[in-house]
């Protein structure tokens, strides 16, 4: 294939996979846009927000900041915690970019980090594509955007139960990423099941998800279990790097 | 009164350079083996970690969230790629809902 074929094909893919994150985005976006209308932002205001930002919990917090009329230094702080693990994330996918790609794609992918467009990039296999992100990003951002404004105009007005079943759209799309290399690797299995279980543990146990907000829990989990199945369970040579 | 927009652009401010830092300065290989295996683990970690109890507790039913947490491991072990998984685990809400909710 010819480079442009290339870039074509990744590109396609991109908006293949991106159309079940787009779907989850759409019914999150119009939730998230119910808070910022309560929060006193105009639609344009949503759309403009989750259009740079697009993160959920993020933004959440924004929101929530805005309606309680916070400083600008209490923003900043509390998007650098509920963001944090987009920085471990955009590391990892530092990993997998040819070193002779052009510098404009690291500025250009890096600013739509998502947990589920750095899911299905690092899914693939090899060096990152730069089209196949822009074919994510095309569906998913308008998506994730488009429904942050609709949930300010509309509110209410998509049924319960349609909101509760496409709630779970993002997560069956986790499932299906770490699913599969559980099933060939032992490591990325147990990786899985910690996650499960310590997850469940510190969202159970009461007085210890009240110490941390949930975003802060994620990171803490995160860096403890990562670390600890990388001293237990150090990666072969060949793994890790771009495979 | 605070100008939104100026709240919105300090929360870009930072989100952008959490996510682009690492990619711009960070461009040579990691030679440390426990980085690049704590790099490798960190994805599957985080997704599990924010897909449950997450998926049990977004839905307006618990019980029809941890069937779709059932489904769609199930699927993704079968080999269904990301959209099947995902329709999946929503027909099951939609329908388990009709009943329970």
């Amino acid at each position: 294939m010819t480079n442009n074929e290339t870039k074509r094909k990744a590109f396609l893919d991109g908006l293949r996979d991106g159309v079940p994150i787009a779907l989850g985005y759409f019914a999150v976006a119009f939730s998230l846009g119910i808070a910022a209308r309560s929060a006193g932002l105009t639609a344009f205001q949503g759309f403009v927000a989750s259009t740079l930002c697009v993160a959920s919990a993020g933004e959440y917090a924004l929101f929530t900041l805005i309606g309680a009329g916070a400083t600008y230094l209490e923003v900043a702080l509390l998007t650098l915690i509920t963001n944090a693990r987009y920085f471990l994330m955009s590391c990892a996918l530092s990993q997998r970019i040819d070193p002779k790609t052009r510098p404009i794609h690291r500025f250009l992918v890096g600013a739509v980090v998502t947990d589920e467009i750095f899911g299905i990039t690092i899914a693939r296999p090899g060096y990152m594509e730069p089209a196949y992100n822009y074919g994510a990003i095309a569906v998913s951002v308008p998506a994730w955007a488009v429904g942050t404004a609709l949930g300010i105009l509309m509110g209410n007005l998509l049924p319960g139960r349609i909101v509760s079943a496409l709630s779970v759209a993002l997560y069956g799309m986790f499932l299906a990423i770490i699913v599969p290399p559980a099933k060939k690797s032992l490591a990325v299995a147990l990786c899985v099941l910690l996650g499960f279980g310590c997850s469940w543990l510190c969202s159970a146990w009461g007085t210890l998800a009240a110490l941390m907000s949930p975003g802060m829990w994620t990171i803490v989990l995160t860096v403890v279990l990562s670390a600890v199945m990388a001293a237990a369970f150090p990666v072969k040579e060949a793994q890790g790097d771009a495979q | 009164m605070r100008n939104n927009y100026l709240y919105i652009l300090v929360a870009f401010a930072v989100i952008y350079l959490i996510r682009v830092l690492p990619l711009t300065l960070i461009r040579k290989p990691i030679e440390s083996r426990f980085l690049r295996s704590f790099l490798y683990y960190v994805p599957y970690v985080t997704l599990a970690v924010m897909t449950f109890p997450a998926i049990v507790q977004a839905t307006a039913s618990p019980i029809a969230g941890a069937a779709a947490l059932i489904v769609g491991i199930v699927a993704a072990l079968m080999g269904a790629s990301l959209l099947p998984v995902a329709g999946a685990c929503c027909a099951v809400v939609l329908l388990l809902e009709l009943v329970l909710v």
